[in-house]
């Protein structure tokens, strides 16, 4: 029998107003019900119409991003994450996910459970994830609380995913002052599945079993999504108890029991239970697959005494999955799950009622037709938009605003470059995440521009990579988010990889400042422009808005994953470390290119200057695209011995970066002139990629470039036996040992941390 | 002679499909899966206990694995002159058995660490080091958060008279200093053996550079040892 | 029912970095007068039995076998008579 509970606060419009809910929606929910909601049915309103469960500020927005492609199998929305075919039976299942309101409160649980959640997302499908990356925000290193984010943050992912068993290869970190009080966490997993055994998250059969796996259910996280969309006040500080609190262990053996499970055939639907748990579960299986359910809240497993069937419906209790299945199968579950020490408890029944009914013992809780809670008829809106006025200021700026630099002072704002945390080393946060458990990693992070991970059983490989500069976005986000793309293609493409697909996190703030909407609106345009242009579909992601602070709002700062296929695995992947002395360097541009006077934007001008004015770089989606197809052909033919992309800190940093990861290795460059010294050396122009080729190989490389309009291959020099020389014109400006290179880009984390 | 692998799998071991595969795939061995439940470990010539977080690391690395089922198997079976290979987290186990001296703590730094190290070779005349030679320096990965070796004065001191201790951490020119101490190990100690010298226990994972497309094959040399020293016993 | 606080703690000749990492920190925060901290861990223990003698023996016991590490910790335990419901309260 169930406990008898004490009566449930009167429901009224205040009390939904607490919720989270506006005064609108409120009067949407009685008009649709005809009645007052229940306590339970108002506290899944209020989550399930949260931004982050429904979207209702952005659907208009993502519907315009391009979702189609040859290669997806599933539809962008239906399933936990997009499903990449990737050929010899396999398919990829990848999504980036933001977990930054719980990790502004505390750090160390909610990076780790938002990677848990991430994870979870990938294995529901039934694909076994291979790694994680992880694109990181944070405030200036300066300030000691932003130091304690970062560590917790760090020591967050490092600890959920190594004990899960999943590498974390890569991701990016950035420090801005923007992102102080409001640091951004997107996860990103990637997991492979044979495509004959994929799963799925609808409940569509009226009379299946409902069954609850994993963990027990306890109070942890309730609200947790409302939460999440909420912006961050003074306050948050208190909220500590909506955070969550990952088991990484209890993770690992819900994986191996829901991979056997699937395996074996008894899983007919399984959604994983993240923010707002049995609620979101099992209303948007419903809502999937068109069905109803009848639920048993008295039946499931809970940890704490005296939870309402409010408290369970609504708590976000990690690790824990709901799964439907053939009648009889849910004996083979309980000792699938029993085995790994798991519950499999039947909760309840698919039904064909169209209704989502919650009972506690003989009372009925809540009566609600999923498709107007997680379905087509939640609302959506469609927000003002105004241009920022800020960008009035940003765009005003000219090179000429700064004085140029003087070739005395080159090796100075190199090493300072090479010394900024947001360029410098993160090997401090790389090397305290397992890398390479489950041995699949082919490049680690460090050297490379993008991690490349085999396909165990083919001669394949992924590359993959996050990418996302706020800064950018910021003074131009239809342009910022474009390069954001542009640049993640790059990466994979430099890495030996060929772009695919795309999975986006988009993190803004209040939907309702129009100015903040505005943002948002030019990013998505410019996110579907670029990946029309590049052939990389978006297939799914997450929105996290609301990322402000009492300071202001954040960068608007949308994150792309992007997924490569490596072809062949064993001659393809290729680094941005130098192989051999002799080789010889080439600038690969599009053709026509010369440097422009710009500065607009770039790490130097807000390292050296201290300002974040301008515009964003200009891009030419169709010079990327040819610039991206020649870098591939040439990585094809085996003529590329080293490359790396032309990106934060201009050409100056990716040739030092190059000399800093190649022991006993350097270079010798003289780059194309005229115009700026500053903006030749630290500019950040695009559709740049540096790479090397044999000295037997030039004709070769210039036979390869021949079948490519649109590029140029400009000779910077060779690969000599130690440090970085650079020539602009005649005038040699910079002759640096190694040492001198590597000190400030190693030693910046550490010693801003310690 | 080919030689019979059986990977011990806790509750929470997730380097066991990477034994498995150096195992299986690249050598292929025989090699079997051992369960936890099970009484026993059945027909194998090495047992590898592999890295992991048995039972979530949960009070100490390795406390709780050591009571499961097989490890009673896996005790005999070293007393009975078996080989026993440690990895990480079974470095651990294999210590809180009672099978290797000392134990494994939080790394000095407080942080976990994962990267390539390399390591002196101290003792190559045993099953698990024959074909490297003494001195020599192999570069094999880390990854752990703790594997800081402690053991008291004495058994210090037993165990470098018994020559136990095969691989210390060491400078890649072989030296063995406080920077290339990755972990405040006592003495550099990376890897050892009971004094019997069937039961190893390695912090470093060998099972995981066995391919040179992961970018490290040193990895190999002891696979190779033991699969030498199994045809050598066997013939 | 009895109810045994456990606390486990490193032996002294233990090298605890996480005390040291502390007590830096302390005096970074003006405490001067700390000298030393050192890190370890409790453990409370519900136990069934019959007298406060026979709950220590099982508390010593658990302690041997399992929750501490005889290489480096070493442990205390505190008894304390409680009513039944108590062990009920909390997490289950």
């Amino acid at each position: 029998m169930p406990e008898t509970l004490p009566q449930p606060p009167e429901v009224d419009r205040a009390l939904a107003l607490d919720h989270g809910l506006t005064s609108d929606e409120y009067d949407e929910i009685l008009d649709r019900l005809g009645r007052t909601p229940t306590f339970t049915e108002l506290g899944i309103y209020s989550v399930m119409w949260s931004e982050h469960c429904s979207y209702k500020n952005s659907t208009a927005l993502l519907q315009t991003l391009p979702t189609e492609g040859e290669q997806l199998l599933a539809e962008v929305g239906e399933e936990n994450a997009g499903l990449v075919d990737v050929g010899d039976g396999k398919a990829v299942a990848f999504k980036i996910e933001s977990h930054n309101h719980p990790s502004a409160v505390e750090p160390y649980e909610g990076a780790a459970t938002g990677v848990g959640g991430i994870h979870r997302d990938i294995f529901t499908m039934g694909a076994r994830p291979i790694c994680a990356l992880d694109s990181l925000r944070f405030g200036s290193l300066e300030a000691s609380r932003v130091r304690y984010l970062f560590d917790g943050v760090v020591r967050g992912i490092g600890d959920y995913g190594n004990s899960f068993g999943v590498p974390t290869v890569g991701g990016e970190v950035y420090f801005e002052d923007a992102y102080e009080g409001n640091p951004l966490v997107n996860a990103m997993s990637v997991g492979v599945v044979d495509t004959d055994r994929t799963a799925s998250a609808a409940a569509e059969t009226p009379g299946h079993p409902v069954v609850l796996v994993g963990a027990t259910t306890g109070r942890d996280g309730i609200h947790g999504a409302t939460f999440a969309s909420a912006e961050i006040d003074e306050d948050s500080e208190e909220d500590r108890p909506s955070v969550q609190v990952g088991d990484p262990f209890t993770e690992k053996l819900l994986l191996e029991a829901t991979l056997e499970a699937i395996r074996e055939g008894v899983v007919a639907g399984i959604q994983d239970m993240g923010a707002a748990g049995i609620t979101s579960s099992a209303f948007e299986m419903s809502a999937s697959g068109g069905t109803g359910m009848d639920l048993y809240l008295d039946r499931v497993p809970t940890r704490e005494t005296g939870m309402t069937p409010y408290e369970i419906l609504l708590s976000e209790s990690q690790e824990r999955m709901l799964v439907v299945c053939e009648p009889g199968d849910e004996e083979t579950l309980a000792e699938i799950y029993g085995k790994w020490d798991l519950n499999a408890q039947r909760i309840g029944t698919v039904t064909d009622t169209g209704r989502v009914r919650a009972h506690w013992g003989d009372d009925e809780v809540a009566v609600l037709d999923p498709a107007h809670v997680a379905g087509d008829d939640v609302p959506v809106y469609d927000r003002d938009t105004e241009r920022p006025s800020y960008l009035e200021e940003t765009r005003s700026f000219e090179a000429s605003d700064v004085p140029d630099l003087e070739a005395a002072d080159v090796e100075d704002a190199l090493t300072t470059l090479l010394g900024s945390p947001n360029i410098a080393s993160k090997r401090w946060v790389h090397e305290q995440y397992d890398t390479m458990v489950r041995t699949n990693t082919v490049v680690a992070p460090g050297p490379s521009d993008a991690a490349v991970m085999r396909l165990k059983g083919t001669e394949k490989g992924l590359a993959v990579k996050t990418d996302g500069n706020g800064r950018y976005v910021y003074l131009n986000p239809r342009r910022g988010a474009k390069i954001a793309v542009a640049e993640a293609a790059r990466n994979v493409t430099c890495a030996g990889g060929t772009p695919v697909a795309v999975t986006n996190c988009c993190n803004f703030g209040n939907p309702n400042n129009p100015e903040v909407y505005w943002t948002f609106a030019e990013a998505i345009g410019g996110m579907g422009d670029a990946c029309r242009a590049l052939g990389t579909p978006v297939t799914g992601g997450n929105v996290s808005l609301y990322n402000e602070h009492p300071e202001g709002a954040i960068y608007p700062t949308p994150t792309i994953g992007m997924l490569g296929v490596v072809d062949d695995l064993h001659t393809q992947p290729t680094t941005a470390a130098l192989r051999s002395e002799g080789d010889v360097t080439f600038l690969l541009t599009p053709r026509g290119w010369t440097h422009p006077d710009r500065l607009g934007g770039t790490e130097y001008l807000s390292t050296v200057h201290d300002r974040v004015a301008g515009d964003a770089p200009p891009l030419d989606l169709e010079e990327e695209r040819a610039v991206q197809a020649a870098t591939q052909a040439l990585i094809r033919d085996g003529l590329v011995q080293h490359a790396h992309d032309v990106s934060d800190g201009g050409l100056a940093v990716c040739l030092a970066e190059s000399v800093i990861h190649s022991d006993g290795l350097g270079l010798e460059a003289t780059l194309p002139g005229a115009g700026r010294l500053d903006a030749a050396l630290f500019g950040e122009a695009q559709s740049r990629v540096v790479l090397s080729t044999r000295p037997d190989d030039e004709a070769s490389l210039e036979t390869t470039l021949a079948a490519h309009d649109g590029v140029q291959a400009h000779r910077l020099g060779p690969v000599t036996p130690g440090g970085l020389r650079l020539t602009v014109g005649a005038d040699t400006v910079l002759d640096a040992s190694p040492e001198t290179l590597a000190a400030p880009y190693e030693g910046a984390i550490p010693d801003a941390v310690t | 002679m080919p030689a019979r692998f059986g990977v011990v799998v806790f509750p929470g071991s997730n380097c066991d499909h990477d034994a498995y595969h150096a195992a299986h795939h690249v050598f292929d061995q025989e090699t079997r899966f051992i369960w936890h439940e099970e009484e026993s470990i059945g027909d194998v010539d090495v047992v590898i206990v592999p890295g992991g977080f048995s039972y979530g690391d949960y009070l100490r690395s390795g406390a709780v694995a050591r009571f499961s089922p097989v490890m009673q198997d896996v005790v005999r079976f070293a007393e009975e002159g078996g080989l026993v290979f440690g990895i990480c987290n079974g470095f651990q186990v294999l210590c809180e058995a009672g099978l290797l001296p000392g134990t494994l703590m939080r790394n000095e730094s407080l942080r976990f660490v994962c990267k390539d190290t390399p390591l002196r070779v101290e003792n190559a005349d045993t099953p698990f080091t024959n074909g490297l030679t003494e001195d020599q320096v192999v570069t094999i990965p880390i990854s752990h958060g703790e594997g800081r070796y402690y053991a008291d004065e004495d058994v210090l001191a037993r165990i470098e008279a018994h020559d136990q201790v095969l691989f210390r951490y060491s400078t890649a020119d072989g030296e063995v200093t406080d920077d290339a101490n990755p972990n405040g190990s006592a003495r550099g100690i990376a890897g050892l053996v009971n004094e019997a010298g069937n039961v190893c226990g390695l912090m470093p994972h060998p099972e995981r550079c066995v391919e040179s497309l992961l970018g490290g094959d040193d990895g190999r040399l002891i696979f190779e040892s033991l699969l030498a020293h199994v045809s050598t016993v066997a013939a | 029912m009895y109810k045994a606080t456990i606390a486990i703690t490193l032996r002294p000749s233990i090298l605890d970095p996480e005390g040291k990492t502390l007590q830096h920190a302390l005096t970074n925060l003006g405490y001067d007068e700390v000298d030393q901290v050192r890190m370890g861990k409790q453990a409370e223990v519900w136990i069934d039995a019959e007298s406060e003698a026979e709950a220590r023996r099982v508390a010593t016991e658990t302690c041997e076998e399992l929750l501490a590490n005889p290489v480096t910790e070493n442990f205390d335990v505190q008894i304390e008579s409680v009513p039944r419901e108590a062990a009920k309260q909390g997490t289950a």
